[in-house]
């Protein structure tokens, strides 16, 4: 069984369709890549998962269970964590509060406030300090070490690398292998093509609220990919 | 009565005012609720105070005991039931329901209770005083002042070392965010309300045994808590505090110049603190 499947999903913001029947497929320690131009859908897609944007309950099914209608807190507990496109930290809390907010949902499992320093072993430096005063790269991390405290079994992540330095986006992704290589389902939304590609096993193309391509992320001809991105 | 014996007992009143101050200030903090109703909620724990006092036969103080729980659970109703509705759509529509649910509190405590003055009564406690240096400081003031620092001291632990208060603060700078870390946001805006009702509460009955009331009588707290809180500064708690020390050495002084000043004594320091500092001694809220 999938651990997560979408089916027919469509989101709304007020009159506007956003996504007009998403079909996506996701198996457990599986990473697949959602990439798309601005306003393909990405982040709504995400969101729609997550339980920010409302759909019907049997769009979006997770380990078999129909969770479309659910609150974003309820899906938390469920175990399903985003990382927000921009970071999204709290700044009146510090690094510690922040990464201490994400477990809110009291889901326990192997990721503790011990094992996100040993990841990210800078954030263990700036542990009282505001998290919106460190610089963006530590910011993500912050955001990411987030997101695992509350010990999820799928984890979305929103445009990783938007703002960030090319050698800070190699670290971060070099880390998040680390977290894929113990088994966690990732999906990550990105702008940038050959990124996404290499750190996933599938990806999908979205084009204009619909999936335009999907395929095997190795191997797969670029030109055919860049045809979906643009629709020409 | 010389010019320090003035001030002290200003100062003292300020704690009041700060106490008044402090509910206003958690909704809006919290919630971004500015709410109209707080002045008679206040007024309306204090009836709440009476009903028990005159069923009983307790000390004021004492009701507090049930007072403070029974302002706690109207809170976490009135925040579910009807005040959550409203966040949606901007300032506006908080601020009218709160209007609306502020004429609804005077009426139906005008029908319950009738237009006569009330105050609780809490016997010597009102007329001792202690003598320091040759000025005479009443308990009564004095306790009021220190239950307003005990409060907000026990609110400034709440907030930066309870699970609880880091809860309160993400919500308050990110909502949507909040809600996608596992916060179930009208819960936790219920449990807003509730506190700030305890203080509420606290507010209404410590009022009642230094002053009357009647039911018209909210409005004019909710001025003084607004202007504790501007002038005190946006979401800081000890600022407030200060702003109900300035607005209660303002109207002391007012009243020693003649009675018929203390009113607008504190209104013009008010005015002037506004114009000097429009964002008060602590600002701390960004937006």
């Amino acid at each position: 069984m999938s651990l997560l499947q979408t089916r027919s999903l469509r989101a709304f913001y007020g009159d506007f369709q956003a996504l007009f029947d998403i079909d996506v497929t996701v198996e457990e320690g599986d990473t697949i890549a959602v990439i798309g131009a601005n306003g393909a859908g990405k982040t709504t897609f995400l969101r729609a998962i997550a339980g920010a944007l409302p759909c019907a309950d049997d769009m979006v099914i997770f380990d078999g269970q129909p969770i479309g209608g659910r609150t974003a807190h309820e899906i938390v507990r469920l175990g399903i964590a985003m990382v927000p496109e921009g970071r999204r930290l709290f700044p009146s809390l510090t690094v510690e509060e922040n990464l201490l907010l994400g477990a809110h949902s009291g889901r326990t499992g192997a990721w503790t406030l011990a094992r996100v320093y040993e990841l990210f072993p800078m954030l263990a430096d700036h542990r009282g300090r505001p998290a919106t005063l460190l610089s963006g790269g530590q910011q993500q991390m912050t955001a990411i070490g987030r997101a695992l405290m509350s010990n999820p079994r799928l984890l979305l992540c929103d445009e990783l690398s938007l703002g960030l330095a090319p050698v800070v986006i190699r670290d971060i992704y070099a880390r998040l292998s680390t977290i894929t290589n113990e088994g966690m389902t990732l999906i990550i939304v990105e702008q940038d093509i050959n990124r996404a590609l290499d750190a996933s096993a599938r990806f999908y193309c979205f084009l204009e609220g619909r999936v335009a391509l999907t395929a095997q992320s190795h191997g797969f001809d670029r030109t055919a990919i860049t045809s979906a991105y643009f629709g020409v | 009565m010389n010019a320090v014996q003035i001030v002290i007992q200003g100062a003292l009143l300020g704690g009041l005012y700060a106490l008044f101050a402090i509910g206003l200030s958690l909704s809006f903090g919290i919630m971004r609720l500015v709410n109209i109703a707080h002045g008679d909620l206040i007024v309306l724990s204090a009836y709440v105070g009476l009903m028990v006092i005159n069923a009983t036969g307790m000390h004021p103080i004492a009701s507090l005991v049930v007072v403070m729980p029974v302002m706690f659970c109207l809170g976490y109703l009135l925040q579910r039931g009807l005040l959550n509705q409203t966040l949606s759509g901007g300032l506006l529509p908080p601020l009218l329901v709160t209007f609306g649910l502020s004429v609804i509190i005077e009426n139906v405590l005008l029908e319950a209770f009738g237009a006569d003055n009330r105050r609780l009564q809490a016997g010597a406690l009102e007329t001792q005083s202690i003598a320091v240096g040759g000025i005479a400081i009443g308990v009564y003031p004095l306790i009021v002042f220190a239950t307003a620092v005990a409060a907000i001291a026990g609110l400034q632990l709440l907030f930066y070392r309870t699970a609880l208060g880091r809860a309160f603060r993400a919500t308050s700078d990110d909502a949507e965010t909040a809600e996608l870390m596992g916060i179930d946001n009208r819960h936790l805006y219920g449990l807003g309300l509730a506190i700030a009702m305890i203080f509420t509460a606290l507010a209404g009955v410590l009022m009642a045994i230094r002053t009357n009331f009647d039911p018209a009588a909210g409005p004019i707290r909710l001025i003084f808590a607004f202007e504790a809180v501007i002038i005190g500064g946006l979401g800081s708690l000890w600022g407030t505090l200060l702003g109900g020390m300035v607005l209660g050495i303002a109207q002391a002084i007012g009243a020693a110049l003649s009675p018929t000043w203390q009113i607008l004594a504190g209104h013009i320091a008010f005015l002037i603190i506004l114009i000097v500092r429009p964002s008060g001694f602590f600002p701390r809220t960004r937006d």
